[in-house]
């Protein structure tokens, strides 16, 4: 790892004016870390988020769940306001890596890094999320436009994540044995503005899977989707599948996770 | 350079350090606490588990000076008073090592598992050390081990 100079602001206001072109933010640090080892980042400074007092809260209203940019993976899980109130929301986040990444890994970071085969970036568009940065506010449509890219600004930190509960929602991935991330994962929700289907995993970004929402807004069951595949020409060939494995993987996780739904 | 201090295995500690200085780095070559292992350096293996205020974290995967004011806990921390911990024992008594060097973090790992999942079964046990990797045991005895130390540790 090359070096830096190390930051640790106190309000997300300081952390904003310490960005400049070099600096990376530090969140939990688990994706960011190794990609420093391996010499593809080398931030001249690094802004750790961790010292910034509330940006770890997680609250739920009635309809909402709202998850601080700080919250870990396994604060998530662990929840009980968020089990109560987006059941597949707290399940997602236990399954992320491994117990010692849950404890550091954290939301803002997830979505910020937008991994092609992270798992929240599945919830927050299936769920049709609102992510919040320092400066406004962004729909999750919007959010995720591409492999490890985001519609966030140079000098944006995002600060929470607000979801709405949905009726029903379940999320079931098909995951890398070693790693657990996605190979292909599928969030179904139904809400009241009608069924969402987020893929991750299988493309270079999160993306809806509309023949598949139209076909559960007619009749919410796993039998509706027969018959109905996504398309693998922009799919991810690589060694763990190829993409036509992944667009199989699709319907059969889609499938399944209306299943668990409750349809 | 920056000062960090934080508590390790109970005694307070504090040394100058560069910021990419990981926390493995600065327990193992600045405090000489060779115990905790480093297995792949890539946030994969697990031998280099250690509890930060509590909870189990891969020291490879984090900085020294992300834990000013931490209390840290490696696998030197465990016994007390010559006494091993119930989990170290248990990791003897049921054969849950063969070369040793993966034992350490899975040590660390299991008793935040237990503390997490004070009745694990053999599922959430195998689920619940999925960030530590064995090379020797094939995991059975490992398994074994965490159920009785679970039992004993009055889950
Ligand atoms: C062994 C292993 C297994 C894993 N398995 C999975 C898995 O199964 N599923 C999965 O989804 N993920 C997995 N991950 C990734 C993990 O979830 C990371 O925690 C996550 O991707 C990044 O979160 P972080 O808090 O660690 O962010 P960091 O690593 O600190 O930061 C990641 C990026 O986001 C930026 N950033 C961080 N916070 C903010 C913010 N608030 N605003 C703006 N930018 C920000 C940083 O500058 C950096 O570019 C795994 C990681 C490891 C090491
Ligand atoms: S050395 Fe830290 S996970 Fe392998
Ligand atoms: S005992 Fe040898 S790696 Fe586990």
């Amino acid at each position: 790892m090359y070096e830096f100079n190390y930051h640790r602001p106190g309000s997300v206001d300081e952390a904003v004016g310490l960005i400049s072109e070099d600096a990376k933010i530090l969140a939990g640090g688990q994706s960011l870390l190794p990609t420093m080892k391996l010499r593809l980042a080398q931030p001249s400074d690094m802004i750790d988020l961790a010292g910034i007092p509330g940006l770890s809260d997680i609250s739920v209203d009635g309809s909402t769940v709202t998850i601080g940019a700080t919250a870990t993976h396994a604060s998530v899980a662990a929840s009980s306001a968020v089990a109560g109130a987006i059941p597949a929301l707290a399940k997602l986040a236990s399954g992320i890596g491994d117990a010692q990444v849950r404890n550091m890994g954290t939301m803002g970071g997830s979505v910020a890094n937008a991994d092609p085969a992270a798992d929240y970036p599945a919830a927050l568009v299936g769920l049709g999320a609102t992510v919040h940065t320092n400066s406004r506010t962004v729909a999750a449509d919007d959010f995720f436009t591409g492999i490890f890219e985001t519609d966030l600004a140079e000098n944006e930190i995002v600060t929470k994540v607000s979801f709405p509960v949905p009726q029903a929602a379940a999320y079931v991935k098909f995951a890398n044995p070693a790693s657990r991330y996605a190979i292909v994962g599928v969030f179904v929700a139904k809400t009241a503005d009608g069924v969402r289907v987020a893929v991750t995993g299988a493309g270079g970004s999160v993306f809806r899977a509309s023949d598949m929402e139209a076909a559960l807004n007619g009749n919410f069951s796993a039998s509706s989707l027969d018959g109905i595949a996504v398309a693998s020409d922009d799919l991810n060939s690589d060694l763990h599948a190829s993409a036509d494995y992944r667009a199989h993987l699709v319907s059969v996780m889609a499938k399944r996770a209306v299943q668990a739904a409750g349809g | 350079m920056p000062n960090v201090s934080m508590t390790v295995n109970g005694k307070a500690v504090s040394a100058e350090v560069e910021p990419r200085t990981l926390l493995v780095q600065f327990l193992r070559e600045k405090l000489s606490l060779t115990g905790t292992h480093v297995g792949c350096d890539t946030s994969q293996c697990g031998a280099c588990v250690v509890h930060v205020n509590g909870k189990s974290v891969k020291a490879c995967t984090t900085l020294a000076v992300q834990h000013e004011g931490a209390d840290v806990t490696t696998i030197e921390g465990l016994a007390q008073n010559g006494e091993l911990h119930p989990m170290q024992e248990a990791f003897k008594e049921h054969h849950g090592l063969q070369c040793g060097f993966c034992t350490p973090g899975m040590v660390m790992s299991a008793i935040d598992l237990v503390k997490t999942h004070p009745n694990p079964d053999e599922k959430t046990i195998r689920e619940g050390l999925e960030g530590n990797i064995c090379r020797c045991t094939g995991y059975h005895n490992i398994v074994k081990a965490v159920k009785a130390a679970a039992d004993n540790m009055g889950g």
